[in-house]
């Protein structure tokens, strides 16, 4: 059932593979074909896939970066404000602005924000939140099944016998 | 000849990927036995036990505990600082262990995570209930206010602490779950469609589906966030042990006390992850994923860092004799040899001496064994922070204000209730989310499955030959398709 009337449901076609290797394999046999892989889902992550499917660097730690810096700004710029700017009370004469003092504070609203942020922009990117639809190719996909997807109709033929000559469990067409 | 072993396996009983699942999955979705319900209803009236004793605190106030004028901080404190020190192995386990690619974590690294969110719930409420005006809790934070904004003090080590245990628990909190999201989704596929199950579980799964660029950022953000945690973790006990040690207080005012500190928290953390992982594996069958190798790991680095704790105790002696403080010399010998002196020798059997066991191997290697000295464990390191608190404290500076502590009913119903909410959410987790991480269990079982390792790769590359599969002559297609 199409629980989106106005955006039709696409068809892809799937290969399941049981192991890795045989996955590995069979990726670089249809890459050499060729063929345009829509998706590869696995139960775990796979070494070496990336670099396969030719997969962008993740900018993910380049973003927590700047996440941290953020939050080592708001640390530092609250303090100074608070303790030094806008009421600063004199405690036996101590500094005002007592720069060690500050670093625990630092550190953590540091750690704190790369983490937090970095969280957020991972389920951002990957579209994950609570109540996203769940559109798995197949249900083994998260168990012990490699699943190679195919949306480009036209090559369909060559595909399947592609995954057959693979070693692919099994080849079918599904609707998501 | 050379078939000597690549490296211990670390999974045993020649699992496939299909039984990992069903091993750890299956217990989620069944249902639980009568002893679980006991087990659980149990520990949950000991919980409401210590809420009940934490409501009468409230209401009737902070003169229901054993304090005095001169010991005015005891058994709250040295209970929060042993459950924080609890919440260190998890994030020891998962990010420091991961930064040294020590794959054995990854049998524990769920568990350990999870003791370490509910050992810091635990901690949390200690330094709340002791404010004596829990409602005023929010003056912790520096918030705009009708003292004309008159804001928190940034030097006080307590207001750190704050900072430090928030992020703490919000980073481990995160971190846990990053790693269940690819876990919850194997458990939702696996649900019956449209069982109540299924609609939880998808709910919490976020949708993963596990593409290929899903995987790489997870990784990404797996390796930053234990990054990020490896800092956090030590910073947060140093931070714990500056409530002490930037007092001026003799037995406190000791510069040896971060190291000393976070040394004690990871030895009191893998105590506790021993105890529950032994019966965890016990109980829930996951011997082949809970090795003997994994609980000898984790006994090594028990004693390890038991005589880390120990030196400790010894350099706080030679200091506080070579300072030629007098006062620092006398609180030192009466910890030893003063009122509270059963609480020192405990102390140091618990976590010097009889961790020693430890150097022979077969020790090492019996489950029961491990299991009981983990507990003398946890109740050294309790008794390290009660004598660290009340021994300094209990002989003042004059000697008219000398005082004895006792704790009240009160008070010790409060701690033993934080051990029933921490059990009660433990075995929450551990009926109704994945114990083991399933899906990195999963990626490494071709290196260390019992299958594959403990063979020279010589040997391995020979057994692959022979074991993989001939190439399909007859193509398996399914028959019914295409298929919508």
């Amino acid at each position: 059932m199409n629980p989106n009337p106005e955006k039709p449901m696409a068809k892809y076609l799937i290969g399941l593979y049981d192991d890795e290797e045989k996955l590995l394999a069979a990726i670089e046999h249809i890459k050499k074909e060729g063929l345009p892989i829509h998706e590869v889902c696995t139960p775990f992550p796979v070494h070496g896939l990336d670099s396969l499917l030719q997969l962008k660097k993740s900018r993910l730690p380049d973003a927590a970066f700047v996440y941290g810096a953020l939050g080592t700004l708001t640390a530092l710029s609250m303090q100074i404000y608070m303790y030094t700017i806008d009421w600063p009370v004199n405690i036996g004469g101590k500094s005002n602005l007592p720069f060690p003092s500050f670093i625990p504070i630092i550190f953590e609203l540091t750690v704190l924000f790369a983490g937090v942020l970095m969280f957020l922009s991972y389920l951002a990117v990957n579209r994950l939140y609570p109540g996203q639809k769940t559109r798995v190719f197949h249900p083994r996909q998260t168990d012990d099944a490699f699943v190679v997807a195919i949306a480009d109709t036209t090559t369909w033929d060559k595909a399947k016998e592609l995954f057959r000559k693979t070693g692919a469990l099994e080849t079918q067409v599904v609707e998501l | 000849m050379y078939d000597s072993p690549i490296r211990e396996p670390l999974i045993l009983g020649r699992k496939t990927h299909k039984q990992i699942t069903d091993d750890i999955v299956a217990p989620i979705l069944g249902s639980a036995s009568w002893k679980w319900y006991l087990t659980t209803a149990f520990t949950a009236l000991v919980m409401f036990a210590g809420f009940g004793a934490i409501a009468y605190t409230i209401w009737v106030g902070i003169g229901t505990w054993g304090l005095n004028k001169t010991v005015g901080w005891a058994f709250d404190i040295t209970n929060f600082v042993f459950w924080i020190g609890i919440g260190h192995a998890g994030t020891l386990i998962s990010a420091i262990l991961l930064l040294f690619r020590q794959r054995w974590r990854m049998a524990i690294n769920r568990a350990a995570e999870a003791m370490t969110i509910f050992a810091v719930i635990c901690a949390g409420l200690f330094p709340i209930i002791h404010m004596g005006r829990p409602w005023l809790v929010f003056w912790f934070l520096p918030l705009p206010n009708t003292h004309g904004s008159l804001w928190v003090n940034f030097n006080s080590p307590l207001l750190w602490d704050v900072f430090a245990i928030s992020t703490y628990f919000t980073i481990s909190l995160l971190f846990w779950y990053t790693g269940l999201i690819p876990d919850l989704a194997t458990v939702r596929d696996r649900a019956k469609p449209g069982s109540f199950a299924r609609i939880v579980y998808s709910i919490l799964s976020f949708g993963w589906r596990g593409t290929a660029k899903e995987w790489q950022r997870f990784e990404a953000v797996s390796l930053v966030l234990a990054g990020l945690s490896t800092p956090l973790v030590l910073s947060v006990h140093s931070i714990v042990s500056f409530d002490f040690a930037t007092s001026i207080l003799p037995g406190w005012h000791t510069t040896i006390f971060p190291p000393y500190f976070v040394a004690g928290a990871i030895f009191s953390g893998f105590g506790m992850v021993l105890t529950l992982m032994i019966i965890t594996r016990e109980i829930m069958n996951l011997k082949d994923y809970i090795t003997l190798e994994h609980i000898d790991a984790m006994a090594k680095v028990t004693m390890v860092t038991g005589m880390m704790v120990g030196f400790a105790y010894a350099t706080e002696f030679f200091v506080a004799w070579y300072s030629g403080s007098y006062w620092e010399r006398y609180i030192f010998l009466n910890r030893a040899f003063g009122p509270y002196w059963w609480s020192y020798w405990a102390m140091v059997t618990c976590n010097l001496f009889i961790p020693q066991v430890f150097w022979v191997k077969k020790l090492r290697r019996s489950p029961w064994f491990v299991f009981i000295i983990s507990i003398f464990v946890n109740i050294g390191m309790w008794f390290e922070r009660f004598v660290i608190i009340v021994t300094s404290l209990h002989r003042d500076f004059l000697t008219s204000s000398w005082r004895m502590y006792t704790p009240t009913w009160v008070e010790v119903t409060i701690f033993v209730g934080t051990f029933g909410l921490f059990l009660t959410l433990y075995l929450l987790f551990a009926r109704y989310l994945p114990v083991i991480a399933v899906a990195e269990t999963k990626s490494i079982l071709k290196t260390s499955g019992d299958q594959y390792a403990g063979l020279s790769y010589e040997a391995y590359l020979a057994q692959k030959k022979a074991t993989a599969p001939a190439p399909v002559a007859v193509p398996a297609l399914n028959p019914d398709e295409p298929k919508s």
